[in-house]
């Protein structure tokens, strides 16, 4: 769902945030209109409003986890675990993590890569969130989901900042609930 | 300088969070790893609290993390001293238009890129790591914010290698560290 359906309609942080994205035409490739969340990372207000709408959400929901999700998750899913005093999982591409790890792999639109968690971070039953700085297929969120559930967690929510307006097909696709704060950014101008 | 020899008492719980693992990547290496660190809520909020206060009220405008670990500790920081917040990435990962800096491996190189325009001209500015080993992502982190013009007031980095001497290739710039590992 997104913020603005749930309680958040008309919040001007929201506006703030999406005036804070930069879209970038083409990137990595013909076709693709990349959010680029780097410009919100630099608008320090904008930034804050969105930790502090995420973790205005999730502080009375006793998570215990915060998964994010390599490398742009990280960005995000720290901030938002010192907030609701959760720990912060990071889930990384392969060989990252040193430990014993679960490995997820899931499906690109040409290909497959593959996410990892460490088997010693997420004790059975613990409540978590997961977090992205978008969602588009679901694909990605998917492994990180698939990969707590290995752990035995109970995957509460999945939350990115970012996702495209067919929610509801993303919430088929993972299984969980999604709350995404703003839907992708135009372009004003085509060249 | 080192938070160490003033032994703040959040230190221990600190330094005793973080998971060695011999061997990681390769044979020889003892790798510090943080995520254990991240897993104690209280050991990780001393450890963002204990930059904080160090940074607050000095007018910096700018904190740059390395993909990806400083990723993980430059956000909350910057957040909390009123700073942007920059991120320094592998190649071709940010869209926009770029300067990069090689820096040299044991073997062959590397590269960072930090996006056009995300640092003016005269910023005061940080380098955030998880890590300092030997110095060289440092050194490029602190080239690209310099070759725009900003001053880095300091490197900040949760641990330090002092065997691998990466403070000597700072070129005389602060580093400031929470915990040292010495190989025993």
């Amino acid at each position: 769902m997104f913020a603005s359906e749930n309680g958040l309609k008309g919040d001007p942080r929201l506006q703030a945030i999406t005036k804070a994205i930069t879209v970038v035409p083409h990137f990595p490739k013909k076709g693709i209109m990349f959010q680029d969340i780097t410009t919100l990372l630099l608008d320090h207000k904008a930034f804050k409003d969105t930790i502090d709408i995420f973790v205005d959400r999730y502080r009375d929901m006793h998570i215990s986890v915060v998964a994010g999700i390599e490398a742009r998750g990280f960005l995000f899913g720290p901030s938002i675990a010192l907030g609701i005093g959760a720990k912060f999982v990071p889930l990384r591409k392969p060989r990252k993590l040193p430990g014993e790890v679960f490995s997820e792999k899931y499906s690109l639109e040409y290909g497959t890569d593959c996410l990892e968690l460490h088997v010693d971070a997420v004790q059975p039953g613990e409540r978590a969130i997961v977090i992205d700085d978008l969602v588009a297929t679901g694909g990605t969120l998917s492994a990180g989901v698939k990969l707590l559930e290995r752990a035995h967690a109970e995957v509460v929510e999945c939350a990115c900042v970012i996702g495209v307006p067919d929610v509801k097909g993303q919430c088929r696709l993972i299984g969980k609930p999604l709350y995404v704060l703003v839907e992708p950014r135009q372009v004003d101008k085509c060249f | 300088m080192s938070a160490c020899t003033d032994e703040d008492p959040r230190l221990h719980g600190i330094r005793t969070k973080i998971r060695v693992v011999p061997n990681f990547p390769k044979s020889g290496i003892m790798f510090q790893d943080i995520t254990t660190l991240l897993l104690d809520p209280k050991a990780f909020k001393d450890t963002i609290d204990l930059f904080v206060e160090r940074y607050k009220g000095k007018n910096i405008s700018v904190v740059a993390g390395i993909e990806a670990r400083g990723f993980i500790f430059g956000p909350p920081i910057a957040l909390a001293i009123g700073a942007k917040f920059v991120p320094l990435r592998k190649p071709k990962k940010l869209p926009g238009k770029v300067i990069s800096q090689e820096y040299i491996l044991e073997y062959g190189r590397d590269c960072l890129e930090m996006h056009v325009g995300a640092v003016e001209s005269g910023e005061r500015a940080l380098v955030v790591d998880d890590l300092i080993a030997t110095g060289g992502t440092l050194c490029a982190a602190m080239d690209l914010l310099e070759r725009v013009g900003a001053e880095v007031v300091e490197c900040a980095c949760v641990i330090e290698l002092p065997e691998l001497k990466g403070r000597e290739r700072l070129n005389g710039k602060p580093l400031y560290v929470l915990v040292e590992y010495l190989d025993d």
